[in-house]
């Protein structure tokens, strides 16, 4: 039996299916940024908040309604996403006219709110939330929980389907045109303030699904959300902003890296993303798939 | 509306004037009131001080004390510039609470400089009675030194002999890794590997699969809080305990568990210096605290924040002064201590707050009545045996014999 540098093959097929697994999360949640950012070019610092009321919000509809899990998958983003859609027509509309800036400090100062309510009424250490898929499969080098393996091929399909959806159909040629030209595309009878109040609800709506996906695998806290998304905010900056393909293959990519840190340095493992952060901003600093403008 | 005021301004008056001047006490609960430690300390503690001051009769020993409080962010940054803020501008004579053992290493030294008093209850190292000891600090409620020697020590006797440890990469996680091991090693244990996982790590599949590999049959967990919660619930999932792996907490709260939900806590075994549920005087305690605090039921932490602000206001009547910090604790360690939640017991010279501390176990779902009815009580560790022998600390406070 070989060794790879100390670590069994075993091991270290364990870790990168681990890594591949929360790369899923990653992908999810930079996706739902990526298309934010590129269509309504606002820097969504709301997603994280919007990922943890996923998560709430499945947490309620167990609690008070008696809704399981697989009704929350659907339900919850969908309420999420109603509730981003308020937010973008009351508030965010008035702001694209400005700089960037704007919509990241109305953005930011959001999630503080929605997390400081969340806080208020569920206190910070988070509320229990159990797992729909209890067991697992014994792969010989490692055991996966069948929810795990539901998560990675869950998100995959999201993935991929909205990456078709916006470059492959002609609903996705309307909302690209509309970034480019938003004047023109209106001449052309299209009503673009609809389409992007939509955009924004399907971004957020991919933010709640992730924080659905997570409830039954982390804990629901109002910081969660917090935490995680600096992350990966830098997982867009590494793939490029706004770009839909790098969103997703730069998410597993730097799961499984950041996976392998566990095994080989465990204590930087919360820092290696943003050092690839950095070099790829040194060396491509319109990010690994973005295109300078 | 004056009149109502000069009524107020002459009753207050009165009240002082009774028999002696009245001696201004100001006390600053520091804390988490908005992270991962804000359950088990936060706005509770702040009650809990406050409450400790209205159930001494402060006002009528002569006392007048004010309570304020502050959220430190978990930055050892932050904790001591308002320890310094506090202890420069505002007047604070005390400080207590502080959990997050990197902060309340920093405000023990900022205090001790000041010459004021640090009472800690949250925090854990055992360096704050150890080689951080000064003589401004009184460390209340547990340590990891306690935590180890309760929980590590029941686990090793019933053969959980070799052990593998998840730790949070700072000063608790450390000592408390350093506190277990030394009591796994001296009961005939041994470790079969460890690794550091840096602070609020939201993923420990990783980690618990590494843990798997070892072999060990025990999984210590040195970390606290949501970490301690995320590894739990993901090592349900990940069938470590179906796989004859055991979970040992090591620092498990009250919010914790009840966080967790019991179907996942069940069977935990954790070591605790206080629970709602054990005397008459600590269920009164616990209902007055959920009447006025949502519901929800004190933990170890705020219990001790009202034994030792109880503690504290009493030598500081002894002296008539809140001054001269050092003067006060050298009084806490003069006069025993008694009160209604943590009874009879002592300040040692070294800073530490000696007595009993209780091994537990998580109930079954079936066993337990209601929301915050968890523990069951497994065994009493006498308050001699529950900490460190002063001698082992490396205080430089104590005279080596």
């Amino acid at each position: 039996m070989f060794e790879l540098l100390g670590i069994p093959p075993q091991a270290l097929f364990g870790q990168l299916l681990l890594g591949l697994i929360n790369g899923a999360f990653y992908a999810m949640l930079s996706l739902g940024l990526a298309v934010i950012f590129g269509l309504l070019n606002v820097i969504n610092f709301t997603h994280g908040a919007q990922y943890m009321m996923g998560a709430f919000g499945a947490w309620m509809l167990l609690n008070y309604a008696g809704i399981p899990f697989w009704g929350a998958l659907v339900l919850s983003p969908i309420i999420v996403a109603a509730i981003g859609m308020v937010i973008e027509r009351t508030l965010l509309k008035r702001l694209y006219h400005l700089d960037h800036l704007y919509g990241l400090l109305l953005t930011f100062g959001l999630a503080l709110i929605l997390e400081g309510l969340f806080r208020r009424q569920y206190g910070s250490s988070g509320l229990p939330y159990n797992n729909p898929l209890p067991g697992g499969t014994n792969l010989g080098f490692m055991f996966l929980p069948n929810y795990r393996a539901f998560v990675v091929v869950a998100s995959l399909v999201v993935c991929i389907a909205t990456w078709y959806v916006i470059e492959r159909t002609k609903l996705g040629s309307y909302l690209r045109a509309a970034t480019e030209r938003p004047d023109l595309v209106q001449a052309f009878g299209i009503d673009v303030p609809r389409m992007i109040t939509l955009t924004y609800g399907f971004g957020v709506g991919l933010a709640a699904l992730a924080g659905v996906l997570a409830a039954p695998a982390y804990q629901v806290s109002p910081t969660m959300g917090s935490n995680l998304i600096i992350v990966v905010f830098a997982v867009v900056v590494i793939g490029g902003m706004g770009s839909i393909m790098g969103a997703i293959v730069t998410g597993f990519g730097l799961g499984i890296v950041e996976g392998l840190t566990k095994v080989f340095y465990p204590e930087a493992s919360s820092t290696v993303i943003f050092v690839i952060m950095a070099i790829v901003l040194m060396v491509k600093p319109a990010g690994l798939f973005g295109t300078a403008k | 509306m004056r009149l109502a005021a000069i009524f107020l301004a002459a009753s207050s008056l009165m009240g002082a004037g009774a028999a002696y001047a009245q001696v201004p006490v100001k006390i600053g609960v520091l804390n988490d009131q908005s992270g991962l430690y804000a359950d088990l300390g936060g706005q509770g503690s702040v009650w809990a001080a406050k409450k400790a001051v209205e159930d001494f009769g402060a006002a009528a020993k002569g006392l007048k004390v004010e309570v304020i409080f502050a959220d430190h962010q978990n930055k050892a940054d932050v904790g001591t510039s308002v320890a310094r803020q506090w202890y420069d501008v505002d007047g604070v004579d005390a400080i207590f609470d502080t959990p997050n053992s990197g902060v309340a290493l920093a405000v023990s030294g900022v205090t001790k400089e000041k010459n004021k008093v640090f009472i800690n209850s949250g925090a854990a190292s055992s360096d704050l009675t150890g080689k951080a000891c000064t003589p401004n600090t009184v460390h209340w409620t547990y340590d990891t030194w306690a935590l180890a020697n309760g929980t590590g020590k029941a686990i090793v006797k019933t053969g959980g002999d070799t052990w593998f440890f998840l730790t949070a990469d700072y000063a608790f996680g450390h000592a408390l890794e350093r506190d277990t091991e030394a009591v796994v090693l001296a009961n005939g244990g041994k470790v079969a590997g460890k690794v550091r996982v840096p602070l609020n790590n939201a993923d420990f599949s990783s980690f618990l699969l590494q843990a798997q590999s070892s072999k060990a049959k025990i999984i210590g967990l040195a970390n606290a809080g949501g970490d301690t919660i995320n590894s739990i619930k993901q090592a349900a999932e990940y069938g470590i305990v179906e796989g004859g792996q055991k979970l040992a907490g090591l620092l498990i709260f009250l919010t914790d568990v009840h966080s967790l939900g019991l179907k996942v806590a069940q069977g935990l075994n954790l070591t605790s210096a206080w629970y709602w549920d054990m005397t008459d005087a600590n269920r009164k305690f616990a209902d007055a605290f959920a009447a006025a605090n949502g519901g929800k039921r004190p933990t170890m932490v705020q219990a001790g924040v009202y034994s030792g602000v109880t503690h504290y206001l009493k030598a500081v009547e002894a002296l008539k002064s809140a001054k001269d910090g050092a003067a006060v604790v050298a009084e806490m360690k003069k006069i025993p201590t008694d009160d209604p939640l943590f009874g009879k017991g002592e300040v040692r010279a070294d800073g530490r707050h000696i007595h009993p501390m209780f091994l537990f176990e998580v109930k079954k779902p079936s066993e337990s009545k209601g929301p915050y009815d968890y523990y069951t009580l497994k065994a009493t560790i006498p308050a001699n045996e529950a900490f460190r022998p002063i001698g082992e600390g490396d205080c430089p406070l104590v005279k080596k014999g």
